[in-house]
């Protein structure tokens, strides 16, 4: 048979736009894939002249899915800036909010995004495998799912006013205290979404078995592991070490967050507008590694509330050394979920949890700041250097979709190789070509910074890897 | 549910477009929660970035466009969905303004791409130019190379607004986001 190029476009239930395509030899078997991101926006460069504390408001247009993760980023940048210790409440209240937002961005990516697949079947009808497919096959779990992404959004808004891009994180701490009547509030309906969340995870403990295909080629390969871990080495999103593992389960090394220019480092490539980032001690590709749920639950050492921890342990017992398969980001996501909500209630049941000393004043101090924090998806770093007035002068960012860009590349190559074959094409096999996208829930307007599209391409090579032909997705 | 009709013939046909946007405005529509639910049984939704179709389909009774025109691919796609399209929606600033997207028009494409894939890279630092839609000279807000329908503010809209749009079109009214904004 001819070679042929299959195009994938656009890659759908994801958050952004984007194309695969996938290179067959005359075999029909897939030769090489590559993940590409069509969009850009360019963030870094048009900050420029504005003033820093700007930058928190700014910045979170990056993402309207993860804007908190953005504020909170670019607001540490900016405490830095103004070399402050924030008070003690600000951060309180600064760790509420973004595990409001792990939990709304992860019922979107599982309940929104990926049930159709799982409770519908990787098979199934493409015209009715979406969220609305579920509200009609199976009312209650998609209610349940509405009910977890409204009341991370619910949370945001009680404590900031706004659900999307609220501009109440600003440098120095937040801007106003929390009311006992919406720490009430929150209080009050964590019993429900707790039982919303853990219903969700039991029953996609007891779905797996289904997967094992899925399971063993979702990106199923040794990476480094990277991401926060507290003081302790316990799970944490906003503030602590960096650490990095490998796929045997061992610490490779924790670093200061704010070094990350000394172990870090990102490539460009020709065809996509995400750039990948690589441990820098290992060089590129070796130093590839994987960020997000699956990673945070492999790199720590334990989990400080009850019900989450039980999960992590068994989540634990499914290989030796780290869990490698991608297709457990969606097992990782639901506990997450589950430790999002126990860590919020005990963070408001805390005394000083009503403090109104939440914010710090000062003026420019430094000249350049960092600011790292956990998004739902992975690391995300924020880099800004100021002039004596606080005008920004330049700034870096590098995103959770770019920490797993390589990941996610190979990832599409394991699984196009395990279900597309030339000779027998079915909709299922390009299906699941898209859903090793969806378990790392890329976030292509954050990776991008910019307009982000995602689009892949697959270039054919010979076996002895002369380039043959490349694929021009338009 | 205000507006939405009780018992209708056949479902709407709406569409989603996400151009040049953060997503936001997709996540304001998602904000409308439970009355989502109840949206669904009204309309049918025949593309965007909730559902698997590939291609923009024929006949589509309304679109929401979140985002500016920012590259080739935009140009072309906005063209497409018009032409393919009754009541065409600009949802938000970005769509309608241009807004934060069109914050590069200061600097120029080409600056941009410069400070991101060589300044900001370590290894390999170049442009991409390979298989990806390459950027506009300058990002312009969607009414400008269409006609639109009905302009939607907000960075972002309200749920609540974007639920009352949606309520009145789908009763068959055009919406007079005049009287809403005095
Ligand atoms: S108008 Fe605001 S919320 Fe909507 S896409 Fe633009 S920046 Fe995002």
């Amino acid at each position: 048979m001819p070679r042929q190029t299959i195009v994938i476009d656009p890659v759908t239930r994801i958050e952004g736009h984007s194309k695969i395509s996938l290179h067959l030899d005359e075999e029909g078997h897939v030769e090489e894939a590559y993940f590409h991101v069509t969009q850009f926006r360019g963030f870094e460069k048009f900050c420029e002249g504005r003033p820093y504390y700007e930058m928190p408001s700014l910045m979170a247009r990056i993402c309207g899915i993860c804007p908190v993760s953005h504020l909170i980023a670019s607001a540490k940048a900016c405490d830095a800036i103004l070399a402050v210790r924030i008070p003690e409440n600000a951060v309180r209240l600064r760790k509420v909010l973004n595990l409001a937002q792990i939990l709304q961005s992860h019922a979107l990516s599982f309940f929104y995004l990926s049930v159709p697949d799982l409770l519908l079947g990787m098979d199934s009808d493409p015209a009715a495998r979406n969220v609305f497919g579920v509200m009609e096959a199976n009312p209650a779990m998609a209610k349940d799912g509405v009910r977890l992404r409204q009341f991370g959004q619910q949370i945001i808004e009680w404590l900031a006013g706004k659900r999307i891009h609220p501009a109440w994180v600003v440098p120095g701490g937040v801007s106003s205290p929390l009311t006992a009547e919406n720490r009430d509030r929150i209080l009050a309906g964590i019993p429900e979404a707790l039982a919303n969340a853990t219903r969700a995870l039991d029953w996609f403990k007891n779905e797996m078995e289904g997967f094992r295909e899925e399971i063993r080629s979702f990106a199923n390969f040794p990476t480094l592991f990277m991401g926060l871990v507290g003081e302790d080495g316990g799970l944490e999103h906003y503030s602590g070490k960096l650490r990095f593992l490998d796929a045997g389960g061992h610490v490779v090394a924790d670093y200061a967050d704010t070094t990350y220019p000394d172990y870090l480092a990102e490539i460009a490539h020709p065809w996509s507008y995400l750039k990948t980032s690589f441990y820098k001690p290992l060089g590129y590709p070796d130093g590839v590694y994987r960020v997000g749920p699956l990673a945070r639950l492999n790199i720590i050492d334990g989990i400080s509330t009850p019900r989450a921890s039980q999960e992590w342990a068994e989540f634990r017992e499914l290989d030796r050394g780290a869990v490698l398969s991608s297709f457990y980001y969606h097992y990782a996501r639901l506990i997450e979920m589950v430790y999002a909500l126990e860590k919020i209630e005990q963070l408001l049941r805390e005394p000083d949890a009503l403090d109104a000393n939440v914010r710090a004043h000062a003026s420019v101090n430094n000249t350049e700041g960092i600011g790292v924090s956990e998004a739902p998806r992975g690391t995300l770093m924020h880099h800004y250097k100021v002039d004596g007035d606080g005008l920004i002068t330049w700034a870096n960012l590098i995103i959770a979709t770019g920490h797993n860009n390589a990941a996610m590349n190979r990832g599409v190559l394991q699984v196009a190789r395990h279900f597309v074959h030339g000779n027998k094409l079915t909709e299922g096999m390009l299906n699941r070509v898209e859903a090793v996208i969806r378990t790392f829930d890329p976030c292509l307007s954050c990776s991008t910074h910019a307009d982000g599209r995602l689009a892949l391409e697959v270039e054919l090579r010979s076996h002895e890897g002369e380039l043959l032909d490349v694929c021009h997705t338009r | 549910m205000t507006g939405v009709p009780d018992q209708p013939k056949s479902k709407v046909r709406l569409a989603t477009v996400w151009l040049d946007g953060c997503s936001g405005c997709h996540m304001s529509l998602l904000d409308t929660d439970e009355r989502l639910v109840a949206l669904a049984q009204h309309v049918s939704v025949v593309w965007g970035p909730l559902v698997d179709a590939k291609v923009f389909p024929e006949n589509v009774d309304v679109t929401l466009v979140e985002g500016a025109v920012s590259s080739e691919e935009d140009l072309h796609r906005i063209r497409q969905v018009r032409a393919r399209t009754k009541i065409l929606v600009t949802l938000g600033d970005c769509a309608i303004t241009g807004n934060v997207s069109a914050m590069r028009n200061n600097f120029g494409a080409n600056a941009v791409l410069k400070r991101a894939y060589l300044e900001n890279a370590t290894l390999d630092a170049q442009i991409p130019r390979q298989v990806i839609p390459p950027l506009l000279a300058m990002v312009r807000p969607v009414h400008e190379f269409v006609p639109v329908d009905v302009f939607v503010p907000g960075c972002p809209p309200s749920a609540d607004l974007i639920f009352s749009v949606l309520s009145e079109l789908l009763a068959g009214k055009m919406p007079n986001l005049a009287a809403k904004f005095g």
